[in-house]
């Protein structure tokens, strides 16, 4: 592994400052220099404040010195996708809508990051409200791929991918809708992790789509996202579809879950459209367990091509609804050109909102409104229990589910102009969310491009436990999570 | 299920409360065509007797103990208004 204090994990961090070789001011000063060194050709960042972090460093510093530590985080730079809520920071969703809101408070997952004693650094870019698949459509910046500076960091959540990629954060979190985690954290070479829906609370999160949303880690290595998870995961009394589960000690699982395991490979993700690169990395990743012991199985999910139109008819929905929020009235731009207050909600609106977050709250409208409802929501939603029930079914048989993340490597910069061409992107994350399923995606090799891979691991509902053990045992067989980007 | 085609934009606009340029709505009109022409897909699947699912889960309602707690002050509450006078938020006139 590179020697740089940036590229290090949580794990050996949280040794070194233990054992007092290291302070937090220390590593936070380097992760910082590292950021301005390379932000302007990644450009992951719509904030960040230096001053507040070296404070929450300094803090933890003494709080070591006094005796008292807070955990593995403590005094770790961990970055947050800008759609997270930290009190009196700016919280923007990348959009001209939210460009001047200051959030006066935290979300959940902030105040679980800041119990852990973790030093909260910056606030990372995305697609607009979290719609999209590049960040190409923040209204703030590009950010680019640190493995090739001409591609997409995937998205939503590409700030946060590309951060922790290019050694700009230890470890940040994102939010997943329908693989805005994990498809990210594939392009970008690092771990990302959807949680099952209801692990992890809401609350603080600005909401896109309310029942597929899901709060999670990126981080350098399983073990690292095992520590980002627990730190916030949990029941939240603030958050409705929060859900009581007995949380156990993740990165203590992670030694005692050995398998085999048996894994099912559903034959509906390996069709038209895969990368032969991507699926030649995946089929060495199915090899790997089947040589530990592993039963493989070939498993059928018959509803997956309906996954899709599935999930742009339920997020577009649940988004048109979410967004109503922004009138223009109590937060948020406002246009300087009503005549009266009916004017004042279409122009700000129109104004403030990028064009894909107009494109599905039209979308979402339509499919909401009267003489639709019944053709395109409801039928959406009996889909969508036929698509759970093909996961169930499955999970009857096996543990977790192997496929790619993404059916290609991150595509260049422009390349995917057309909205519908782009939706394709997330074929093979949406069930996940749809299903309300823990997902992972963990690097499992490189194109001839230089490109990162992504293998994706799908688990059974609440069971991160093991599927964070399925994962640690293909990471630590293999050399990936030592590569990093040259910038 | 409908056909695609007529998709009313500046029906779905005005219910969206969204003001779109003439090249939006011709763009729109278009993109959102191809997109629902796809999700025509969805009347493949026989979901005769299927429940909807609003949620991936069954979940019962989750209910908070009953704690008077201390909310945002007026001066944090009103400090993203894009307009305020005496500890309110200024709008338009709504009244003739």
């Amino acid at each position: 592994m590179a020697d740089e204090l940036y590229f290090q994990t949580i794990a050996s961090l949280a040794e070194r400052l233990g054992a007092k070789g290291l302070s937090s001011v220390e590593l936070t000063k380097a992760v910082i220099a590292r950021t301005q060194a390379v932000e302007s050709q990644i450009c992951a960042f719509n904030s960040f404040d230096v001053d507040d972090a070296l404070a929450q460093a300094a803090t933890s510093d003494a709080r070591r010195e006094a005796g008292e530590v807070l955990g593995p985080l403590d005094g770790i730079p961990v970055g947050l996708k800008d759609v997270i809520a930290v009190e009196n920071q700016p919280l923007t969703a990348s959009s001209k809508m939210l460009a001047d809101f200051v959030s006066p408070y935290d979300a959940t997952v902030t105040q679980n990051l800041k119990k852990a004693g973790a030093v909260l650094w910056g606030r990372l870019n995305l697609d607009e409200f979290a719609m999209g698949s590049s960040t190409e459509n923040s209204a703030t910046k590009k950010t680019t791929n640190p493995w090739d500076r001409t591609c997409v960091p995937g998205g939503s959540s590409g700030g946060s991918a590309a951060a922790v990629s290019a050694g700009q954060a230890i470890a940040s979190l994102g939010s997943d809708t329908g693989g805005s985690i994990r498809q990210p954290a594939a392009f970008c070479g690092v771990v990302g992790m959807k949680p099952t829906y209801g692990l992890v609370s809401r609350y603080g999160l600005i909401a896109f789509a309310s029942s597929l949303d899901q709060i999670g880690p990126f981080a350098h290595t399983v073990e690292d996202a095992a520590i980002m998870l627990q730190s916030i995961a949990g029941h939240d009394v603030k958050d409705s579809t929060s859900y009581r589960a007995d949380i156990p000690d993740y990165r203590a699982e992670l030694s005692q879950r050995k398998g085999p395991w048996k894994l099912g490979i559903p034959k509906e993700y390996f069709g038209e459209g895969l990368d032969p690169e991507v699926n030649a990395a995946v089929e060495k990743a199915i090899a790997y367990y089947r040589e530990q012991g592993c039963e493989i199985k070939e498993v059928s999910m018959p509803h997956t091509k309906y996954c899709l139109d599935a999930y742009y008819v339920i997020a577009t929905a649940e988004a048109s609804s979410n967004l109503s929020r922004y009138d223009g009235i109590r937060y948020g731009h406002r246009s300087k050109d009503a005549k009266d207050v009916e004017d004042l909600y279409f122009k700000s609106r129109g104004e403030g909102f990028g064009e894909e977050v107009k494109r599905r709250i039209m979308l979402g409208t339509y499919v909401l409104s009267s003489g639709y409802y019944d053709a395109y929501y409801l039928r959406a939603q009996k889909v969508r229990t036929l698509i759970r029930q093909d996961f169930l079914k499955a999970y009857e048989e096996v543990d977790a589910l192997i496929t790619p993340t993404s059916p290609t490597p991150a595509f260049k910069l422009g390349a995917k102009a057309d909205p519908l061409a782009l939706y394709l992107c997330d074929i093979y994350t949406i069930g996940a969310n749809l299903a309300g399923l823990p997902g992972i995606s963990l690097p499992c090799g490189f194109a001839s491009s230089g490109l990162p891979i992504g293998l994706q691991l799908i688990g059974q509902p609440f069971e991160e436990a093991n599927l964070l053990s399925i994962a640690h045992s293909y990471e630590q067989a293999h050399e990936w999570r030592n590569a990093h980007p040259q910038i | 299920m409908a056909n695609h085609n007529d998709i009313d934009i500046d029906r779905v606009a005005q219910l969206a409360r969204v003001e779109l340029t003439a090249e939006e709505k011709a763009k729109f009109s278009r993109q959102l065509g191809d997109v629902l022409h796809h999700i025509t897909q969805l009347e493949q699947v026989d979901v005769t007797g299927v429940e909807p699912s609003a949620h991936a889960y069954p979940m019962v309602n989750v209910w908070a103990d009953d704690v008077a707690q201390k909310g945002l002050s007026a001066e944090d509450a009103l400090r993203n208004a894009p307009a305020k006078r005496d500890n309110m938020i200024a709008v338009p006139k709504v009244v003739e």
